[in-house]
């Protein structure tokens, strides 16, 4: 066993006691809930979708048949947070994305947590993730993680665990706000009945904290874009909201060019000028006179004028080290190293196959692990080892075993659960939680709430949408209950 | 706005009023083929040669497919991929274009776009044939007429609506011309005499195919002459298909995005003199000095006209 | 010893290009064995330098010419006084710690024959290890240009048995890595006769970390360590971070390139 805190087995539900009644503070809406006849909740489900699938709000998913422009599920029943907790939960989320942004500008600089002994050098210095050409640079307002994405799972009333910090390009943040949208259209008496905290001014957010980061070479207002890999992209849908709803141009490697130590957009009445870049391209392809020669999604030079001060990227090239899925297991560390504080949320214990120990552990335990790739993300790669068969588990141990140190494997958490409206009523389904932490040279922003996904089998522990997962509406209810006005 | 995204609305405005063209053009062909002189003897396949110089895409027939005949005309100006001016193609490349633009589209000008390349593949495009061909250009002129009003219905008048506006006329100008150079490629059969029964059947056909042999009787009240059929598409401004109505639509695209800009740009001052010039034209100069050697040069100049478009706004990197 | 460079780089293309950028890595820093008296950079043209410092401490330009071109000339110029050090490089600022020269590349990656080549290389101290696989790199491949490019991996020019400096430098950092010594490339100038040299002077060598020593050079190519003859320009974790060009354009067609340098030695005090 290695650190993280000791998790429980039993599953939690949010909304309902063990005896039935409903949480405290909850009883409006659960009330609500059992009040609402069955037809019109069904009714209100399949406007759900058609509105889903009129704003256009599709995933396009990889490596699958059918539907390439799939519907993501949508479930009606809100998971609500009290104000309390959210309270909590914001401190916790600020604490962490602080010390991952500390511990950036760390190992791009001198490297103290290091020659401290806290991490791993090799961990470091030889991950795919580290970019070297970010060695020695000053980052504007020493900000790399601008926006993180940070994923919450709940085991108790006050228990919360990270599962994984995204500090690349995490996305999601679009469902959250189409999930707001619709469901203030499907239900507007529950909005006036509950006092819910507004997630709206995100965009607003995220504007300004793209701007605080402007370069030095910015004389005025910043021009800020979205750079986007285009339309064949999963998630271009979220691309085109986000700078639609901040008001800035969507662009792709081919409308921007470097000239004079600066960055330029094409447009009708000529070149320009780009202080900032919410760049949803990976490090890889974001230009090829640096990276990957053969990419053509991305600006040739960027590089030269990102390091000569002419544009800010957000979020920074090379944020990748810090959200390692081996790196971690070091996170608690950076938070007591560069916060001088301890971790407010917690940490799923992990082990990691490249101590011999750990990896032992591993296979001998396959059948009650979650085994995932440490470069892996969206769920993909993973093994689910009590859902697994067993040829399933035996084909993955051979993984392990020829690259342990691309694996780590974390005990079956049981995930709280949410009332989900399935075919026949409410059924007690998975959830996890992805709030989106903005980080500007000014303030750390955070829209209170975040993606609620939801698993929607029975069961299943695996809520990411590329499989088959769905999401809900999460709210954040001020004063911890209803409004009786 | 971004280059690109205007690059994208102005060839998605371009290729539909391609694909209506091309239907257009094509019907021409069709019906010329079935005048009551076709007999097969060679004189049709003449037709089909024209109506591909027409399109502009007789070299590429000839070198993929030998002969002009319906088979190949409709495998090539309709079905092929790799001839970028196909219906196919036209239809798709214009979805590709409005999908990427899709944010500055209405719903329904997206629509009718995404729609028609769905229904194109799922209805027509394995079925199409000589039996059916009629059908199938009635129904592209159904969608493309069905995205103009759309088009026109519901965008807002800003600079994307000029973008594609600036499309549609430079190649709705670019098309007529090519409709009206087709009765110059149509050889009559020797024997036949200029203006005779043949002839006539020819002209009306091409007015036809514009939509407006209706129009012909209603401004001139005459039989068809030649002269007054190039007149129509040449020099009426009242005629929505002829070159100076789709010049005078140019120059209204552009002076609306360049005040907007506060910029001169030197594609404005080539539209205000191509239009000018076909203004203060007369029809009686035009034919003495050469029908096709007028629409050759006037070709030319829209082409120079669509690529300072393109380098005035950056379309290209 | 005091050695003069002029290195002109041309680029040519059959149809003009709309745009073009270029990293150029052309600019030598000073360390213990080598003073830069002067160096110029020049392009002509309408094309524009901008400086900027690499993360590996390399001064580096980017060259923009954003009007329709059919060449791109690139030419540097200076003056460097070298010292024999024994291939010993002090005096460099290091902006990586040692470790991160273990990190393998695409181009550096070892495979089990250039993993073998090491091992068997190994015996002793580290510097005499590294004399040995110098050595024995050198016999497994042949100098011959035209059989590599840019792209070629170190254990693709070993089952070649054939490549060029840079080949050479790519396999020794990739063996050298193999058996935990920290390795890194280095692009410069060679000064092979005392004529001075024509055309082939621009090179490449690798450089190791040698325990109680510090790095050192390696040139593989001439079976030497790093002399007085080497003038020292840029380096990387292998060719892609420290080639002395590195450049994308917008149409253009064929290119060619013509480079020419001349590499003299000059009595000491001429210059004065």
């Amino acid at each position: 066993m290695t650190q993280g805190d000791a998790v429980p087995t039993a599953a939690f539900d949010e909304m309902i006691l063990d005896d039935g009644r409903p949480r405290p503070g909850l009883e409006a809406l659960v009330g609500w809930m059992l009040e609402a006849p069955r037809a019109t909740l069904k009714l209100r489900q399949a406007d759900a979708n058609v509105l889903f699938r009129r704003i256009g709000i599709t995933f396009a998913v990889y490596g699958e048949g059918g539907d390439p422009e799939r519907l993501i599920p949508f479930d009606i029943v809100p998971r609500v947070l009290l104000a309390r907790e959210w309270a909590f939960l914001a401190r916790g989320l600020e604490q962490r994305v602080k010390a991952l942004n500390r511990f950036l500008d760390d190992v791009y600089h001198d490297g103290e947590i290091i020659a401290a002994g806290k991490v791993p050098e090799r961990l470091v210095l030889l991950n795919k993730a580290y970019q070297p050409e970010m060695r020695g640079f000053d980052v504007p307002g020493r900000v790399y993680t601008h926006i993180a994405g940070i994923d919450v799972v709940r085991t108790g009333p006050e228990d919360f665990y990270v599962l994984e910090d995204n500090t690349r390009t995490p996305s999601g943040v679009s469902y959250m706000l189409q999930n707001r949208e619709v469901m203030m259209r499907l239900f507007p008496d529950l909005f006036n009945r509950h006092r819910i905290a507004p997630v709206e001014h995100y965009p607003d957010d995220l504007r300004k904290t793209l701007q605080s980061v402007a370069p030095p070479a910015c004389p005025g207002e910043p021009t800020v874009v979205v750079l986007s890999p285009g339309l064949y992209n999963s998630a271009y849908y979220e691309h085109t909201f986000l700078a639609d709803k901040m008001g800035v141009e969507l662009v792709e490697g081919q409308d921007l060019f470097v000239k004079d130590n600066a960055v330029f957009m094409r447009t009708t009445r000529g070149p320009q000028r780009v202080d900032v870049i919410y760049r949803r391209i990976d490090d890889a392809f974001l230009d090829p006179l640096t990276f990957r020669s053969d990419s053509t999604l991305g600006v040739p030079g960027l590089m030269n004028v990102y390091r000569a001060g002419g544009v800010t990227l957000a979020n920074a090239i090379g944020g990748g080290v810090a959200d390692d899925k081996a790196m971690y297991m070091y996170v608690p560390e950076m938070i007591r190293f560069y916060l001088g504080e301890e971790p407010l949320l917690k940490n799923v214990p992990t082990w990691w196959c490249e101590r011999e120990d750990d990896a032992r552990y591993v296979l001998d335990h396959l059948d009650e692990l979650v085994v995932k790739e440490v470069a892996g993300s969206g769920g993909y790669g993973m093994l689910v080892g009590p859902k697994a068969t067993p040829e399933e588990r035996a084909a993955y141990a051979e993984r392990i075993r020829a690259e342990p140190a691309e694996f780590i494997a974390q005990p079956t958490l049981a995930l709280s659960s949410c009332p989900t409206y399935v075919a026949d009523g409410y059924a007690p389904r998975h959830v996890d939680l992805r709030p989106f932490v903005l980080v500007g040279a000014d303030k750390v922003r955070l829209v209170p709430g975040g993606l609620t996904r939801v698993a929607m089998r029975a069961g299943s522990l695996v809520v990411n949408s590329s499989q088959g997962g769905g999401t809900k509406d999460t709210w954040v209810l001020e004063d911890g209950g209803p409004d009786h006005a | 706005m971004l280059s690109r995204t205007a690059a994208d609305l102005y060839w998605m405005g371009r290729y539909m009023e391609r694909a209506e063209s091309l239907a257009r053009i094509l019907e021409v062909g069709y019906r010329m083929s079935q005048t009551p002189d076709s007999d097969g003897t060679g004189t049709s396949r003449n037709e089909w040669e024209s109506t591909a110089v027409a399109a502009g895409c007789v070299a590429g027939l000839a070198e993929k497919y030998g002969d002009a005949t319906l088979d190949s005309v409709i495998r090539h100006l309709v079905l092929d991929e790799d001839n970028p001016s196909s219906i196919q193609s036209c239809l798709k490349t214009a979805r590709t274009n409005g999908r990427a633009v899709r944010p500055a589209l209405t719903a329904e000008s997206w629509e009718s776009l995404n729609d028609s390349w769905l229904d194109f593949t799922a209805n027509w495009q394995r079925s199409l044939g000589r039996d059916n061909i009629l059908a199938f250009l009635e129904w592209v002129k159904a969608r493309t007429t069905l995205f103009r009003g759309a088009t026109l219905g519901t965008m807002v008048r800003d600079e994307a609506f000029s973008f594609v506006e600036l499309g549609t006329f430079i190649e709705r100008a670019d098309n007529t011309a090519r409709i009206l150079d087709v009765k110059y490629h149509v050889v009559l059969p020797a024997g036949e005499a200029v203006g005779g029964p043949r002839d006539y059947y020819q002209w009306a056909t091409l007015l036809r195919s514009v939509s407006a042999l209706g129009s012909y009787h209603w401004i001139y009240r005459d039989s068809i002459q030649p002269w007054l059929v190039a007149e129509l598409l040449i020099l009426r401004p009242e005629m929505p298909r002829s070159l100076i109505f789709a010049l005078s639509q140019v120059r209204a695209c552009l002076d609306a995005i360049t005040s907007a800009h506060k910029q001169n740009y030197n594609c404005l001052r080539l539209a205000g003199r191509l239009h000018a010039e076909i203004g203060y034209a007369k029809i009686e100069d035009i034919i003495r000095s050469g029908l096709h050697e007028y629409l050759s040069e006037f070709l030319a100049r829209n082409d120079a006209l669509g690529n300072e478009i393109a380098a005035d706004f950056h379309f290209y990197q | 010893m005091h050695i003069t460079i002029d290195h002109e780089t041309v680029y040519g293309y059959d149809v003009p290009v709309s745009y073009s950028i270029q990293s150029l890595r052309l600019t030598p820093q000073p360390y213990d064995g080598q003073a830069v008296r002067s160096w110029w950079i020049n392009v002509e043209g309408a094309g524009t330098l901008h400086r900027f410092t690499d993360s590996y401490g390399n001064v580096t330009h980017t060259l923009v010419l954003d009007r329709p071109h059919r060449e791109v000339r690139v030419r540097v110029r200076g003056q460097v006084v070298t010292a024999e050090t024994g291939g010993l490089v002090t005096g460099t600022i290091e902006t990586f710690p040692p470790v991160f020269y273990l990190r393998p590349t695409p181009c550096t990656k070892a495979d089990g024959a250039l993993d073998a080549l090491a091992r068997s290389s190994r015996d002793g101290g580290v510097l005499d290890s590294l004399h040995r696989l110098m050595m024995a790199l050198r016999d497994a491949i042949d100098y011959r240009t035209g059989e590599t490019d840019v792209m070629t991996t170190a254990a693709e020019a070993l089952a070649n048995g054939a490549g060029v400096c840079q080949d050479h430098a790519h396999a020794f950092i990739a063996a050298a890595r193999s058996i935990g010594v920290p390795a890194r490339y280095v692009s410069g100038y060679l000064l092979s006769s005392d004529e001075g040299t024509e055309g082939e002077a621009a090179h490449a060598w690798a450089e190791a970390l040698v325990p109680d020593l510090g790095w050192v050079g390696f040139d593989v190519a001439n079976r030497v360590c790093a002399t007085d003859r080497h003038v020292r320009v840029a380096i990387g974790l292998d060719y892609q971070s420290a080639a002395p060009v590195r450049g994308i354009r917008r149409g253009g067609g064929e290119e060619s390139l013509s480079v020419a340098v001349r590499v003299n030695p000059r009595a000491a005090g001429s210059a004065q």
